[in-house]
């Protein structure tokens, strides 16, 4: 049977994610993998979706309603579709985890959040307790509704398909919820949950200001900025910078975590990184347990001299 | 009034849910306020490192510190904001499962909870079978907004509010980092991956809290004595004719691959330098 996947976009571009859920959907639906594209004017991301390759078909849903991804009027298209489907994934991003439940309720299954790994077609693997223990999961409901973890499954190849885009009549809106404005942070560096190299700040770095230093850094490695928990909840940055149990999972090529002390909860949100690195003056900290390399010091020294030794041997 | 089963620690009036709900079910009209409630569940305190059984059947509990999930306490908090502001004049607490939730409803209560309802089972509940347990006690409670936490560190499955406004066919507004209600409306703030995002719904509502809401009070003694004396009406799956079988069979839980750190370097020179020739990521 046929898995569905839940297109991440903002009616101009695919976002990155999607291509992990289709992954996912691979493992499980192998060749009947179909991309729902729901939004308004956004025929620019359903051409983009067709090139995803794999992908059998691309549903096109363009409705006012579907503008800024609320779930009481998504809701409804994925329920239409959902007959056609033995699967229906979407990204475990802040938009799919918003959605998906609500369409497992309408549906009256569980929905299976987070996957890290797909062992058969009903069964699958997903972190418990901020990733501290693996469940495997079997679902006995005639249907998956399922978020996935991006970081557990490579991305699908973005290029190289070409699948046919069918246009799906609008569910329309539930007259619920009005969206009302959007205060999106701006970045020219990579977005964290897809970046090579993220440099991260905690509560060590004891101001916004003194992230510079981290952007510094940041820039010479084309890495993206991130934060713990605690970095946030201080306000030195917003929270979209937030790395952990339940901020954003991430998995980079390599992990800079400076002034972070390494709660459990931050841990959760990185320790699938390739190669860690920690800074941080308390050489008891749990951080430097799971870093490969471990540097203990003032962090206000440690990263101008990074900059220039990174300077020096670029 | 005597509780459905006999509680050597119940402390505190219990009454079951019928009797509850003639005495306190009127719908809050304009003048007196809203009615809210909030969902708060039991779990492993957060500050816990857990341990996998050995016989991968799940986590140990036994002789384990348990607390209120931390983002139910900021839906707790919230909603006694809202009754501070006038918006809101009467809190209920509700938890699901064992018996020893009532403790978690207690600490609700102490922080300033009206009153408790708990649902008391033995079986494993799933988030489902959760939403489908507070919708049965919302509609005889008729509250006119609900905040429960995002998601439970436990299961860290972020599905119930969101079940919830399902199954009740209201709006929901998940992940919330600030809260506004007037006119019958919420202007709420969301915590979302590119950054922040304000959508309004119509009450009632379902609204799960992020940590930035708000930062919850201790409850203090007076106020944790004072609680013991609040009522906790006590019901079941089977009275609220709830269908609770899970839905997901847990084959097993594991732990995770442990990773071997704790090497450490002398100079950032030495740091490049690894970086560089040893991983090989810059």
């Amino acid at each position: 049977m046929a898995a569905l996947v839940v297109a991440e976009h903002d009616n101009s571009t695919l976002k990155p994610a999607t291509l992990n859920a289709v992954a996912a959907a691979q493992e499980i639906a192998g060749a009947e993998v179909d991309i729902l594209v729901a939004g308004k004017d956004c025929r620019a991301v359903a051409e983009a979706a067709s090139a995803v390759l794999g992908a059998r078909k691309v549903l096109l849903a363009e409705d006012a309603a579907y503008d800024h991804g609320l779930a009481e009027n998504l809701a409804p298209l994925l329920v239409k579709l959902a007959p056609s489907y033995a699967h229906l994934l979407a990204p475990a991003t802040t938009s799919g985890k918003n959605l998906m439940p609500r369409v497992a309720a309408l549906l009256d299954v569980m929905q299976i959040s987070d996957i890290s790994a797909v062992v058969s077609p009903d069964t699958f693997v997903r972190p418990i307790y901020a990733g501290n223990a693996l469940q495997t999961v079997q679902s006995n409901d005639p249907i998956k509704v399922i978020t996935v973890r991006g970081t557990a499954f490579p991305p699908g190849e973005a290029t190289g398909g070409s699948a046919p885009i069918e246009t799906v009549e609008p569910t329309g809106s539930a007259g619920l919820s009005e969206f009302v404005r959007a205060e999106l942070s701006k970045s020219e560096r990579p977005e964290l949950t897809s970046a090579r190299v993220i440099i991260s700040g905690g509560r060590g770095m004891q101001s916004g200001d003194n992230f510079h230093l981290l952007e510094k850094v940041a820039d010479k490695l084309g890495a993206a900025v991130g934060a713990s928990r605690a970095a946030v909840d201080a306000g030195f940055v917003p929270n979209d910078y937030q790395v952990g149990q339940t901020g954003k999972i991430v998995a980079p090529e390599l992990y800079i975590a400076v002034g972070i002390s390494g709660a459990i909860q931050h841990l959760a949100g990185m320790k699938d990184s390739k190669v860690i690195v920690a800074i941080n003056k308390d050489e008891e900290a749990p951080i430097f347990q799971i870093a490969d390399y471990g540097l203990v010091g003032d962090l206000f020294k440690i990263l101008p001299e990074l900059d220039t030794e990174l300077e020096r041997r670029q | 009034m005597q509780p459905k089963r006999g509680l050597a620690f119940a402390q505190g009036p219990c009454t079951n849910l019928a009797q509850a709900v003639g005495r306190h079910g009127r719908r809050g009209n304009g003048e007196d306020g809203m009615k809210a409630l909030v969902a708060v569940k039991r779990v492993i305190d957060y500050n816990v490192k857990i341990r996998v059984k050995a016989d991968k059947t799940g986590v140990e509990t036994a002789n384990v510190k348990m607390s209120m999930n931390p983002f139910d306490e900021i839906a707790v908090e919230e909603a006694l904001r809202l009754r501070e502001a006038g918006t809101v004049s009467e809190i209920i607490a509700v938890s699901l499962g064992l018996a020893q939730c009532q403790e978690t409803i207690r600490t609700a209560l102490a922080m300033g909870a009206d009153r408790g309802v708990l649902v008391e089972t033995k079986a494993e509940l799933q988030p489902l079978a959760v939403a489908k347990l507070l919708k049965a006690v919302i509609l005889q409670e008729s509250p006119e907004i609900v905040i429960i936490g995002k998601q439970a560190i436990d299961d860290d499955c972020n599905q119930t509010g969101q079940m919830l406004s399902a199954l009740l066919g209201w709006p929901q507004a998940t992940f919330a980092s600030k809260l506004k209600i007037s006119d019958g409306h919420a202007e709420v703030t969301r915590e979302v991956d590119g950054g922040l995002e304000t959508i309004t719904i119509k009450l009632p509502a379902v609204i799960t809290t992020d940590l930035r809401l708000n930062e919850p009070r201790y409850a203090s003694l007076p106020n944790i004595m004072r609680a013991k004396k609040k009522p906790i009406t006590m019901t079941t799956p089977e009275a609220l004719g709830v269908d609770v079988t899970p839905r997901l069979a847990v084959l097993k839980v594991e732990e995770p691959p442990k990773r071997q750190g704790g090497h450490k370097v002398g100079s950032v020179a030495e740091l490049v330098d690894k970086l560089k020739t040893e991983a090989r990521v810059i």
